[in-house]
């Protein structure tokens, strides 16, 4: 029975990682339902923006104080994370702060000591987070797509780290070893005395209590990333690598058209010809999307990474004038429907099998399409490469060429445009009259 | 007509056996709109005064396709690339300049996948590049200490990063340039970006250009500058709007420079 606590603490910790492994694969698996892009271009400015956006979180601070905060909490995460390693040792191997053994004491001293400083940094911004979300009435965390579940998610991501942070400093303040060797207690001295009086046998059942539900914590939250748009600080790694790096102005070419284009611009090609056999499966070009297939895998990814934080849509002219367009609903919107598609695939023994809904109309609705201005404020705001300008235009797309159904202003433009090559029903031949007018 | 502008076409240029050392694309607000027109004739005014050996498509320019891009409709964008292409390409055009930021980001940006591959650049860069070599120089004295704040177009600033050339060009009138709060990267769109130029607003609570307005207003300016014919528009009626018409004017780089 010796063994019992590191057997349980092996298992609990393969059905941590292995629960979130299988959730990481459905996450990929969902995610390659889009097209696939290319992305084997401009290596070395994708690893800069790795470097400059995602790891030094350049983006962030141009706000200053949710930016400064957020910085905290994400160095103050990371490195307290170093603990986790000797936490999993000492679990495995029965072990009792194995670092204290290998590592000179001074420096074990002066890590533990960093993180709990740290430990407190990130519980104040924390609360601060928590001031900002639930009494400050921030505008961005009020929109409508923020009712329900995304507030409450906000809020219990940050509830998690309230608690984890408690439980390492009470750990740490418990543990009388610790404490006598009185290094590295920079902050869990002041805590100690809280517990004075107790039994020594209680303030040891209490040092592996917290020890315990901080390992069983730190599972849950990884287990809870995947349900939650906390995923990001997973995801934005990646999806800053396969963010853009052309100007932001630049849409793609649809290549599906320009083959149409060539062939009616072909002098030589045969109006009359028969069109070639294709084979029963082949299915035509869709233009633009009108569901989370017709996406690319990156605007996917896009979806999966977006923290709902809201700079997009803080920053979104037709927004901030009261229309519908939330650049972030769309992006949740689209997480969302992949979810759904992807819990499909799962009771259908890995087949999509139609539902009847789709992202355009059951989720996003033509009202918010037509809002965009294209001026890409809302790309320019994402602190992690998002895009959501390209998902509203390809749906444009779907809408005008697939269904006809433009504004009808927008159709007379276009007609315009088709007529005498200007978007007014002005004639051709007059494009050069204003050199002779005054 | 207060002066004959020199507007030579390609046709013309061909005809002669020379090569220009620039194509200006007007574009189709710059060819049609009354106001865009303006700042079209403003801008030739500084190319005949800097005598720069340009000329114009005319009646063989057609529209970029990129408003059509944006709505979404990508066969009648990419009808009209190939077209204009086609006739860029056999005219051996290497270097475009354009007033209008949509057309110049469609041209620099969207048009190369598509066989037209082109040095593009916005009148704004141009004019700078014309200052800094000594060709076009100013009196200086018209815009003296006059506050002028200026407008972003986001497919000049946003889409494309070009924020430094309308400034340095805009000091160069010795004006005093007032930054609004959104500015550069930041800069709040005027409302026209999209295809929404041509259509009605969706249900909101307030007009995009009228916001934008006031945001230049809160600079007090006497002059709000703009790089885009669309801004212009936008920006005009948000000035009219506000009743501010009798004290504050919309201008063009162009027009800013062609009167310095």
């Amino acid at each position: 029975m010796e063994y019992l606590p590191n057997i349980i603490f092996a298992l609990l910790l393969i059905a941590g990682i292995g629960y979130f492994a299988n959730n990481v694969k459905k996450l990929i698996r969902n995610i390659k339902l889009g097209h696939k892009v290319d992305a084997n271009n401009h290596k070395s400015e994708r690893w800069r923006n790795v470097v400059n956006i995602a790891l030094g979180q350049s983006k962030m601070v141009r706000r200053p104080v949710s930016g400064f905060l957020h910085v905290i909490v994400y160095v103050g995460f990371v490195i307290i994370n170093i603990e986790v390693l000797e936490i999993i040792i000492d679990g495995l191997f029965g072990t009792h702060r194995i670092g204290q053994e290998f590592l000179p004491a001074a420096l074990y001293g002066f890590l533990i000591g960093a993180f709990e400083v740290l430990a407190v940094l990130v519980l104040v911004s924390v609360i601060v987070f928590w001031l900002r979300r639930n009494v400050i009435k921030i505008k961005r965390f009020l929109s409508s797509e923020m009712k329900g579940w995304p507030k409450s998610d906000g809020n219990i991501i940050l509830y998690f780290e309230v608690v984890l942070m408690c439980l390492f400093l009470v750990m740490n303040a418990t543990d009388t070893v610790f404490q006598t060797a009185n290094s590295g207690n920079v902050i869990s001295q002041f805590i100690a005395p809280w517990f004075n009086g107790f039994e020594l046998e209680t303030l040891h059942t209490i040092e592996r209590a917290a020890w315990w539900l901080h390992i069983v914590g730190i599972l849950i939250f990884l287990n809870y990333l995947y349900f939650s748009k906390h995923l990001h600080i997973l995801l934005a790694f990646p999806n800053v690598y396969f963010g853009s790096v052309e100007p932001k102005g630049k849409l793609n070419n649809l290549e599906a058209v320009t083959a149409e284009v060539k062939l009616m611009m072909d002098p030589d090609a045969d109006p009359y010809a028969v069109p070639e056999e294709t084979s029963e499966d082949e299915v035509p070009a869709k233009f633009g999307a009108s569901d989370v297939m017709d996406l690319t895998q990156v605007q996917l990814l896009n979806a999966y990474t977006c923290t709902e934080c809201g700079r997009c849509t803080s920053a979104c002219p037709a927004n901030l004038t009261g229309k519908k367009l939330s650049p972030r609903k769309i992006m949740m919107d689209t997480r969302d429907r992949l979810e759904e598609v992807g819990k499909n695939i799962d009771l259908n023994k890995g087949k999509f099998v139609d539902d009847g809904i789709q992202l355009l109309g059951d989720y996003i609705t033509n009202e918010e399409l037509w809002a965009c201005t294209t001026c890409n404020a809302c790309v320019e705001e994402c602190p992690v490469s998002i895009n959501p300008l390209s998902i509203i235009l390809e749906m444009r797309r779907y809408l005008v060429m697939e269904q006809s159904a433009a504004p009808m202003e927008l159709n007379n433009m276009m007609t315009n445009i088709e007529n005498n090559g200007a978007p007014w029903p002005y004639n051709q031949m007059d494009r050069l009259n204003w050199k002779d007018e005054e | 007509m207060s002066e004959q502008l020199k507007v030579p076409t390609m046709a013309e240029m061909m005809a002669e056996g020379k090569q220009p050392e620039i194509l200006f694309w007007v574009g189709s607000a710059g060819s049609y709109d009354d106001r865009a027109k303006k700042i079209t004739r403003a801008f030739v005014k500084i190319l005949n005064k800097a005598n720069v050996d340009f000329a114009v498509l005319g009646t063989e320019e057609s529209n970029t396709g990129d408003v059509a891009k944006r709505a979404g409709n990508e066969f009648l964008f990419q009808m009209q690339a190939v077209m204009n292409i086609e006739v860029l390409n056999a005219y051996e055009i290497k270097r475009i300049v354009t007033c209008d930021p949509h057309s110049f980001n469609c041209l620099k940006n969207e048009y190369p996948s598509l066989g037209g591959n082109y040095d593009v650049i916005h009148h704004t860069q141009f004019i700078k590049e014309l200052m800094s070599s000594g060709r076009l120089t100013l009196d200086g004295n018209t815009f003296r200490g006059k506050r002028i704040t200026f407008h972003d177009p986001c497919y000049l600033g946003r889409a494309n990063s070009v924020y430094d050339a309308p400034r340095e060009v805009l000091k160069k009138t010795n004006a005093t340039l007032i930054e609004m709060k959104r500015h550069k990267g930041t800069a709040l769109c005027c409302g026209a970006g999209g295809a929404q130029m041509f259509k009605d607003a969706e249900p909101g609570n307030k007009e995009i250009n009228v916001l934008r307005t006031e945001d230049a207003l809160e600079t007090q300016p006497e002059i709000i500058a703009t790089g885009c014919p669309y801004c212009n528009t936008m920006m005009t009626d948000g000035v009219k709007f506000k009743e501010k018409e009798g004290q504050i004017t919309v201008m063009d780089i162009a027009e800013l420079i062609a009167d310095a």
